[in-house]
Parts: structure tokens; sequence; C-alpha cells
């Protein structure tokens, strides 16, 4: 199974995500540079953290028009797992392939801290090796992570089971003091209507082992390499 | 010969989007003393020099703002032509 790491000029995430994939989920991983057109035959494509192009515009505004989100458009349109880190959840929303938009944090400072998510949905490609409603103590580091979207946007997405993570208190309760940047509902990480392309404002790479605080963030990647060996998945990627 | 043509392009928060910009603006103003400011939204406007020659500059003014320019998701626009 290979899995495809973003950089794009302002990337800073790229290589954690590589090495959470390469020396601890054990599975192998390239870099796919902005430029380029080719996803290396990708099984799995991460669109890393960071600050692409500066933020120049809005986060994500100008790397969604690079040679590479062309070919993860097409890939995403064809079922191709897409998972958006942070940054890369900007870019998959001002590209389309998620919907509503990350706007400024409501009060206006970047956060850098630990927070607990809940799991809201484990029948998914990318919570599968998750508990139901188990608590994910995994980082965010943004300044731009305010979800946001028409009241029928987050209405459909509840209905349709999109969100799959949401900022909680350590109980699992989700509450305003819990919400790290005024995200509409709690929500921290939705999913398309599909179930092919995630985006999450926190970074799972960097809890991926028990030394860096937190070994949370490993189950969004186990996930996704149970739920592309399973049958039901073949040939659509 | 043709001389170059300038817009601008204003993008503003929808209504009903939060700007914590511009009520964070307006809290300093009015602990500043200005009490007579109710509200203030922020925005951000974009100079465009366009070649003298262009031909269906409006419809392309148009393309590049709801494609690149805003978010149509949580922002509006509008276009002030400079001749």
């Amino acid at each position: 199974m290979k899995f495809g790491v973003v950089t794009f000029p302002g990337s800073n995430c790229d290589y954690d995500a590589y090495a959470a994939v390469r020396h601890v989920l054990k599975e192998e991983v390239e870099f796919l540079w902005h430029k380029s057109e080719d996803l290396l035959g990708s099984d799995v494509v991460i669109l890393p953290g960071g600050f692409s192009y500066g933020d120049y515009l809005r986060a994500g505004a100008i790397a969604r028009f690079s040679p590479i989100i062309r070919q993860v458009i097409r890939f995403a349109q064809s079922g191709g797992t897409v998972v958006g880190i942070c940054n890369g959840f900007q870019v998959l929303t001002e590209c389309g392939l998620l919907p509503g938009a990350l706007m400024r944090n409501s009060h206006l400072r970047f956060s850098c801290k630990y927070v607990y998510l809940r799991v809201e949905d484990n029948g998914t490609r990318f919570t599968r090796a998750c508990d139901r409603g188990e608590i994910l103590k995994i980082p965010i580091a943004h300044g731009e992570g305010n979800y946001y979207n028409f009241d029928d946007g987050v209405r459909e997405l509840e209905d349709n089971g999109q969100v799959l993570f949401r900022y909680v208190d350590r109980q699992g309760n989700v509450t305003p003091e819990a919400n790290p940047n005024g995200s509409l509902g709690n929500i921290a990480g939705i999913m398309n209507e599909k179930g092919n392309v995630l985006g999450m404002m926190p970074h799972p790479e960097r809890a991926v082992e028990k030394v860096l605080g937190s070994a949370d963030g490993l189950k969004v990647f186990a996930s996704v390499r149970t739920s592309l060996a399973l049958p039901t998945l073949v040939g659509e990627n | 010969m043709n001389s170059t043509r300038r817009a601008v392009v204003y993008v503003r928060l929808k209504d009903g989007v939060l700007d914590p910009q511009g009520l964070t603006i307006h809290k300093a103003l009015t602990q500043m003393g200005y009490g007579d400011f109710l509200s203030v939204r922020s925005g951000r406007f974009f100079e465009l020099e366009i070649k003298g020659d262009a031909s269906d500059i409006d419809r392309k003014i148009d393309e590049i703002c709801s494609k690149l320019l805003a978010n149509p998701v949580i922002e509006k626009y509008s276009v002030e032509r400079v001749e």
C-alpha cells in the first residue's frame, strides 16, 4: 500500500506525515511535488499541514490551483482516498472536495495545544480502527480552523453522518469551552458524502507514538490501511 | 493606442458571517473612547490593472472573483470600474 504526501511551498508537516507512515505505520510513502501531475501510483494521498503559498489571499486558496491538486481532484472523484490535515483541510474546502470553509479562529489567536476529539462514527474509511464515541487526544496548531457552513450545509453534514470528529472535553462532552476555534457544532473533521475524502484540523501525524504525548493519531492512518485492504474497496482506486 | 484600464474589487464577509476581526477592531475603538461607531466589518480590496484592448472584461472580472479572489461560501464581492 502506497501513501503519497504532497509538498507545497510552505508545507511544514509533510515530513511528519511521511515519518508517521513510513516509520510508525511502516507502509510505503513518497513525497509528491506540487508542480508534478503524477501521483506516483499512490493509494492514499495526504495533503499535509503548513502554510501553502504563505497562506496568501486565504489559507489554501492558491494551493488549490497547483498542478498536483488537479490530479488529486481527479483521484478523489474516482473514489481515491484523500486525507487533508490542517492546511490540507483548508485546501480541500477551497477546491470544493469538501463543503464549507475554514475561517479565522473566533478568538483571532493561533492555537497550538492538545485537544480531545470524539469519534462520531467508526464505520468509515478513516475511523475503522477506533471505537464509536472513543475520545482521541490529538494536537491542533492553526489560526484558521473555525469551520463554517450554511445552516443547510451543516444540517446535511449531520444528517449524512459526515462529521467524523468533534472537539469535546476529556469526558467526551461537546462544550463551548472544548471548542478551540469557534467551529460550528464543535466540528473538527468531516468527510465528503462518498466517504473517501477526509479533512481534519487536528494533526494525527503529530500523535503517533507515546513519546510524542499520544499515539491516538495513528488510528486514523491505521483505519485507512485497514479499509483499503477490505475486499469491498478493492478496485475503487 | 489603448490606455490601461483599472478596476477595484472589494471582498467582504457575507452578512451574518461572524467577523471576529471587525468585532475586535470595534472593541478597540470603543475602548479608545470612540463610542459613536456602532460596528465594524472588515474586508479587503484588490486593484486590477487591465489591458486597454481586453474584451469581455466584466465577465472575466466576475470569473476571477468567484474562482479566486473571494470564497463564495463566506464572502461576497463588488467591483468598481475606474475608467
